[in-house]
């Protein structure tokens, strides 16, 4: 896949977009200016809404031709049905988020899959910047410790170990460090995690 | 198109137009309105594919005098002047905007202080009861008649959303896009409430004469005064009465007495004053009724999305943090009715002070929305395809 001309076209996108069939219906949490709805929906055909809670982003999206509902995730996802989507997404927000269980389970009721990414709290280069007695910053974690949004951080396999305790399915995991796929020890050297994701057969229903 | 002198960021000296309709229009209570006139404006030039019009509904108490002003009356400026004009929101340099004066209403369409074909005197207390659904077919009937098969975008704010919204649902090819702002998909129990006291204020008046007072050369003035001025406690919220007003006296100190002492009462009582000199008062009771029976989900057992499943438009709706007369809620049963039949739809919730009355004022937030949303809004993809 070709990176698109869209200005604000961020590289995780990219593997978002592969994981989306065509011709689906997608919501996307904390959408932004609404860039990877309106290369969804030039791209791969798919409809859908975003989630902003910004008045700036509001706009943004409108200019991008793109629908927004503009809603504060943290007051849930209670004006979306059941089921109503075939993918929602939380790109690189879900580390931001203060009710982040709920949100999780509530993903996994309004969508069929959800697409998750977030930045890998035990990525080697973060660890060592812990060890030197610095909390990190990096490209995936640009924020000094005073002006972070970020208030629940995480590795992969804090992750992976709430998928298991929560009846979440892995359906399919990337991750990369500079745009590149990691697959040897990927809590270590990984920078960038996406999760594909659905209920796990047998799993209780979730509540909203 | 009707503007002449134009000076920047206004369409300028507008004058309205009357459009006479000969053929019966049957209500949807069962009653039959056998000729009526409309009374409009327009802003403007519709283009060489008709693809640019662009309907203005009106709320409660506006008109079909929608931007500019009179060349008779300079200060008698548009009730929406400051989103409609050339560069504006909605860019009259782009855009054929029209704006209507509701059947039953008081600015120069028919209504009940015009004359009864039958009778040849005012229809007073017989001008049938109009609702949302009325006065929407009649205004197809007047884009009919101006050459306009569907409209770029239908607009309106509390009542004239509701108006955009019933465009969506009785006509959805004719309407492309549709601008629902602070509205609500039916009244609430308090919403009818108001009205009511409204109405009582009105009916109770000695001199309403059951509704004929044309007659008597009278007008139930106390009533509408009282009607007003309970109206407009509602469109204010709290925070902005108190901002503007607060516990200001008028002389300074208590005059231990009933006549005006506290700055809002003054506010009230002018607001009310004025009112009652314009307005009909029977006009007020239909418009009242005509919001009471709003109610597009009856039809389908309650079910606004099946109601709207039939829509087409595109849909911004949006809302006010303080308006507490049509709150955010509603607007969001409205966005969740359109986002469970997958419609096309965005949503804001605009942070602002001004209660109910927000739809009206120049916030560049809001402003900025309506601009962005009709960016390609005059082009019509189904009749390129």
């Amino acid at each position: 896949m070709s990176t698109p001309a869209l200005p604000n076209w961020r590289p995780d996108f990219e593997a978002i977009a592969h994981w989306v069939a065509p011709g689906s219906r997608v919501l996307d949490l904390g959408c932004g200016d609404g860039t990877l709805l309106r290369f969804l929906k030039e791209r791969r055909g798919a409809t859908g809404y975003g989630v902003d809670i910004s008045d700036d982003n509001v706009l943004a999206c409108v200019k991008n031709g793109v629908n927004v509902i503009q809603s504060d995730l943290e007051a849930g996802l209670s004006g979306f049905e059941s089921g109503s989507f075939d993918y929602v997404i939380l790109s690189q927000t879900l580390q931001a988020t203060m009710h982040t269980e709920r949100l999780l389970k509530d993903i996994l009721r309004v969508g069929r899959e959800g697409i998750v990414s977030f930045p890998n709290f035990g990525y080697w280069r973060v660890r060592m910047q812990l060890l030197a007695g610095h909390m990190p910053v990096s490209p995936e974690l640009p924020y000094q410790w005073y002006d972070t949004p970020n208030i629940h951080l995480f590795t992969l396999s804090d992750f992976e170990n709430f998928c298991r305790g929560h009846g979440v399915r892995i359906l399919e995991r990337l991750v990369t460090t500079d745009g590149r796929p990691v697959s040897a020890m990927p809590n270590l050297l990984g920078a960038l995690a996406f999760y594909r994701l659905d209920r796990a057969p047998g799993a209780s229903p979730v509540a909203a | 198109m009707n503007a002449v002198a134009k000076v920047p960021g206004s369409v300028g000296v507008v004058a309205p137009s009357d459009m006479q309709f000969d053929e019966p229009l049957l209500l949807k209570s069962g009653a039959v309105i056998p000729s009526y006139s409309l009374r409009y404006e327009t802003y403007g030039t519709l283009n060489a594919d008709r693809s640019n019009a662009v309907l203005v509904c009106h709320a409660l108490n506006a008109s079909h005098h929608v931007a500019g002003s009179y060349a008779h009356d300079p200060k008698d400026v548009g009730w929406w002047d400051n989103l409609i004009g050339p560069g504006k929101p909605v860019d009259t340099d782009r855009f054929f905007v029209v704006g209507v004066n509701n059947l039953g209403g008081c600015h120069g369409s028919t209504g009940p202080a015009t004359p009864n074909p039958a009778t040849g005197r005012p229809w007073g207390a017989d001008f049938p009861v109009v609702t949302v659904d009325d006065w929407v077919a009649a205004q197809a009937r007047l884009a009919d008649r101006l050459g306009i098969r569907c409209f770029a975008a239908v607009v309106g704010g509390s009542l004239g959303a509701m108006q955009a919204l019933q465009w969506t649902i009785a006509f959805p090819d004719r309407v492309r896009h549709a601008l629902v702002i602070a509205a609500a998909p039916k009244l609430s129990a308090q919403n009818i409430a108001f009205n009511e006291v409204a109405r009582q204020a009105i009916t109770t008046d000695p001199d309403f004469h059951g509704g004929d007072y044309y007659a008597h050369g009278v007008v139930p003035r106390r009533g509408l005064r009282l009607a007003r001025m309970l109206g407009h406690i509602t469109y204010l919220s709290d925070d902005a009465m108190a901002e503007k007003f607060g516990r200001a006296l008028r002389e300074g100190e208590f005059k231990f007495g009933f006549d005006v002492e506290f700055e809002i009462e003054s506010y009230l009582r002018y607001q009310g004053d004025k009112f009652s000199t314009y307005f009909d008062a029977n006009t007020y009771l239909r418009i009242t009724k005509a919001l009471d029976y709003f109610d597009p989900a009856l039809a389908c057992g309650g079910r606004l999305a099946e109601a709207l499943k039939g829509a087409a438009a595109r849909f911004l709706v949006v809302s006010f943090t303080s308006d507490w007369r049509f709150s955010p809620a509603r607007s969001r049963e409205i966005v969740k009715a359109l986002l469970d039949t997958g419609k096309d739809v965005s949503y804001a919730e605009i942070d602002a002070p001004h209660g109910h009355d927000a739809f009206l004022m120049d916030d560049p937030r809001y402003h900025g929305l309506i601009r962005a949303f009709l960016a390609d809004a005059d082009i019509d993809r189904s009749a390129q395809t």
